[in-house]
């Protein structure tokens, strides 16, 4: 019996339909339920349905007391409920001498590729055990087992149950809750546990990064979404769809993606606050659109949940390779506001402060996510900061022949009334145009009207949009990272500081218009920076030297999906670098 | 303001001067649009709904430049996107008349996905094609009516592809109004523009509408199309037979359905603290805390 520790990682596997994920999803529940943290990613096989699966999870809470906000470099224990085809998920589950495996020698020999580990096997009769439950299921039983390792509470367990499949009826709830108990009895019986410190009992969310962006839309006033299926954003697609019912607004499902981008252009010119949710190859489908609504000041939201590309790449797995398209794709001079979150407890808010900035600066913002953040589940505390609303300018200056559309204005912003509103009728175009909006090739308009655009972002105060500085105020080390590798970053990060290098993180949020001042001051003091991405270009590095928003001998650590970011990869290559 | 409870102005009198703006088109002169946007000032004046309560919306190509030309909102876009753009702009504010006009190009080319699914989803727009066969604003190339033997630069002695029959893809989508019209034709043609708005949802108007610049012998269509030889059915089977065994010259209302158009947004509570409540785990109870009822305001 080991000491009261602060978190434990578990996976809990199997093949298709035995219902891993779910035994994952109870387990986080009842983590939650008993004050901890959890962080659970969840793994399919490329079948479309009945292939492995593996909840990936880790609850208790980070070493600062926090909320766990990265993968963990190791897993502690891995319960198979079975073995088939689960060995191709190895990679993905390291595991090592301290770890142990929880599986049922009815399903044979643990496979090479997860043996070679060295973890402790420990045998329990799985299959069994769930049959001497009236309707027991061999994932109730998982989840059991899991519980009993972390220590969780019978009360928290059987809530999770209750709260999870009590729409199935009290007979599968006893069912269930008779299995986790049978399960946790059993693993009692082994005598080994890594049972967690006491979690502090709070109420928090449960949620994905994805669900988060959807609060924030609706938080942001968005009464229109039209969208395309596509892995890993169908999620938010779905979830606005159904809240939608109760909360108002409509979802509509395009017959592509060009079509649901400009569906959106025509709810927006229409008034609505709009977004459209796609990923990178839909992203690409986008651009051209994404350069109409730039030229005729369209406002709208566009949610990008990254994966990994080119082309269709790893749809599953995290990326984030589509900055360079999200800053720039778009035929001729286009400057847009590209914003992501930095963690999934920031979705919600920096949705939400998305939709504003579209409306206020009367143009699309692209809203980076990626499969990480969009996909993973989270349990965090209640994030109480919200943005201040900003609106749409739709009061015309003047109204008649003097009325002008696109007049140029100090702050770039110019009146948007929307149809309906008598004597501004006004034709929004594609075209280079003048003033009043009427197409106009001549270089003194289109000049004129590429300065307003511009002046629109150079000229707004994005206040503390800008990012987030986290860690040692005489930090000497900077890691730069943007959305999920920030999670990673800050534990790698904190690591550094204890071990002698007082490093922090410094977390972009906006990474369009580049807020230069504010960079530079959260470099300030710092002798060494490193920018952390995960794309095999370093776009984000490129992105910042190109703007010379960077310090001189600023070096990149960029590599690519699908592997996720642990932060003991980049400790290591952090010291890998000063030792070379 | 709260656009979505103006009042809907009460019809009106007013002409097509109304609907006239100063900006002068690009067209050739012989132009066959002339006379659909004549026709269709006619129509929206007729009509008696305001300019500012009209919007015309258009992709790109020769006829897509019409918005510019009435004095109605206006949205000019990318090219083959005009319907949805249509669609959103009509779903967001089912009080707006919302016209979307453009080529066969535009149509039924590059955004001819999109013109099967508007017809599929049947919201209440109508959709004017301009028909010239031929892309004019890139001076002459072959489109998806264009006939097999058509020759040109792009395909010297013609596509050898048989054009298709937008009215047949029309009905065969589901559009609960098809039409053809003739340029030219400018009063019947204002009648039919009407009569397709008034009719509910997803509304067909296809239009010949000579190019006289890269089709001179489109100057034919005058004497060849065949007007007064259609009567409208609510038949489909019948309306896709007669289609089918037309020259794709006849004109007038071939079809008028009664399909329901495209369902209406739900309307809720509007509160999303009510829907961030769901987040909530391990509190004391599963109701929305103190706190949250404080985010509302």
């Amino acid at each position: 019996m080991s000491e009261a520790r602060k978190s434990v990682a578990i996976v809990i596997a199997g093949s298709g339909g035995t219902g891993a994920i779910t035994a994952g999803s109870a387990l986080i529940a009842a983590a939650a339920r008993d004050g901890h943290y959890g962080l659970m990613t969840k793994l399919s096989g490329a079948q479309v349905r009945g292939g492995e699966a593996a909840a990936l999870l880790e609850i208790g809470s980070a070493a600062d007391g926090g909320a766990i906000e990265a993968q963990p470099d190791r897993f502690d224990c891995l319960i198979a409920l079975d073995w088939q085809d689960v060995h191709r998920f190895a990679p993905e589950i390291p595991l090592d001498r301290s770890s142990i495996i929880v599986c049922d020698p009815k399903n044979g020999a643990v496979p090479d590729a997860i043996a070679r580990s060295g973890a402790r096997v420990v045998e329990l009769p799985i299959a069994q055990i769930a049959a001497s439950v009236e309707g027991g299921r061999l994932n109730m039983v998982g989840f059991g087992i899991a519980a009993e390792l972390a220590g969780l509470g019978e009360a928290a367990v059987d809530e999770a149950i209750r709260a999870m499949i009590g729409g199935k009826g009290e007979k599968a709830v006893t069912a269930s809750i008779g299995a986790s108990a049978a399960g946790r009895a059993a693993f009692a019986a082994t005598g080994v546990s890594m049972a967690l410190a006491p979690g502090k009992k709070a109420e928090r969310w449960m949620c994905s990064g994805n669900e988060a962006v959807g609060l924030g839309a609706l938080r942001g006033g968005i009464t229109f979404v039209a969208a395309y299926p596509i892995t890993p954003a169908t999620e938010i697609t779905e979830w606005l769809a159904v809240q939608m019912q109760e909360h108002g607004g409509r979802v509509v499902l395009a017959e592509d993606e060009i079509a649901a981008i400009n569906m959106c252009c025509g709810s927006s010119f229409g008034g609505a606050p709009t977004m459209t949710i796609t990923s990178g190859p839909g992203l690409a489908l986008k651009v051209e659109t994404i350069g109409l609504a730039i030229a005729a000041e369209i406002p709208m939201v566009i949610v990008d949940v990254m994966r990994v590309g080119p082309s269709t790449g790893v749809p599953t797995k995290s990326d984030q390779g589509d900055l360079d398209i999200a800053l720039h794709g778009t035929p001729g001079d286009a400057p847009r506001v590209v914003i992501a979150p930095i963690s999934i407890a920031d979705c919600a808010a920096t949705t939400e402060r998305a939709v504003h900035l579209a409306e206020a600066l009367q143009t699309p913002v692209m809203l980076l996510s990626d499969q990480s953040i969009g996909q993973t589940q989270t349990i965090i505390d209640i994030p109480t900061d919200r943005p201040a609303p900003l609106k749409r300018l739709t009061t015309p200056f003047a109204t008649g022949a003097d009325f002008r559309r696109y007049a140029l204005t100090d702050s770039g912003v110019s009146p948007m009334p929307p149809p309906g509103v008598p004597d501004c009728q006004w034709v929004a175009d594609g075209l280079s145009h003048a003033e009043s909006g009427h197409p106009s090739n001549s270089a003194a308009n289109h000049v004129a009207q590429l300065e307003k655009r511009l002046r629109k972002l150079d000229r707004f105060d994005f206040g503390d949009t800008w990012g987030e500085v986290f860690g040692p105020a005489d930090a000497t080390m900077a890691l730069l990272a943007f959305g999920s590798s920030v999670g990673p970053a800050k534990v790698a990060a904190a690591r550094l500081t204890a071990a002698g290098t007082p490093t922090r993180v410094v977390a972009l949020r906006l990474l369009a218009p580049v807020q230069k001042a504010k960079l530079a001051a959260a470099l300030a003091g710092v002798k060494r920076t490193i920018v952390v991405e995960q794309n095999h270009s370093a776009q984000l590095w490129r992105h910042l030297r190109g703007e010379k928003a960077l310090p001189h001998g600023c070096e990149s650590f960029a590599r690519p999906g699908p592997a996720p970011f642990r932060a003991a990869e980049i400790v290591a290559h952090i010291l890998r670098e000063v030792a070379a | 303001m709260t656009i979505h409870e103006q009042p809907h102005a009460c019809p009106q009198q007013l002409t097509l001067k109304d609907f006239k703006s100063t900006v002068e088109p690009i067209w050739c002169s012989g132009c066959g649009d002339f006379g659909v946007l004549q026709a269709l000032q006619r129509a929206l004046a007729e009509l008696g709904r305001p300019p500012h309560e009209v919007v015309v919306v258009s992709g790109i190509g020769c006829s897509s430049r019409l918005p510019a030309y009435t004095t109605a909102y206006g949205f000019h876009g990318v090219h083959g996107r005009a319907l949805p753009v249509a669609t959103g702009l009509k779903l967001a504010r089912p009080d707006l008349e919302v016209i979307t006009v453009g080529g066969d190009g535009d149509g039924y080319s590059i955004g001819g996905n999109h013109f099967l699914h508007a017809a599929r989803r049947n919201v209440d727009l109508t959709y004017i094609v301009m028909d010239n066969r031929v892309y004019g604003m890139t001076k002459g190339q072959p489109s998806p009516t264009t006939e097999a033997d058509w020759d040109s630069d792009a395909a010297p002695g013609g596509t050898g592809v048989k054009p298709f029959s937008p009215l047949a893809i029309a009905l065969a989508a589901g559009a609960n109004f098809v039409a053809r019209g003739f340029a030219l034709d400018v009063k019947p043609l204002a009648a039919m523009i009407v009569e397709a708005i008034r009719h509910p949802g997803f509304s067909f108007v296809e239009i010949l509408s000579p190019c006289i610049t890269f089709r001179p012998d489109e100057m034919e269509w005058k004497k060849s199309v065949a007007r007064g030889v259609i009567q409208p059915t609510t038949d489909r089977a019948q309306a896709t037979a007669t289609v089918l065994s037309d020259t794709e010259m006849m004109t007038g209302i071939f079809f008028k359905g009664d399909r329901g158009t495209y369902r209406p947004a739900p309307t809720g509570h509007g509160d999303p603290e009510k829907i961030a409540a769901q987040f909530r785990i391990g509190g004391s109870a599963h109701m929305p805390s103190e706190e949250a009822e404080g985010c509302c305001g």
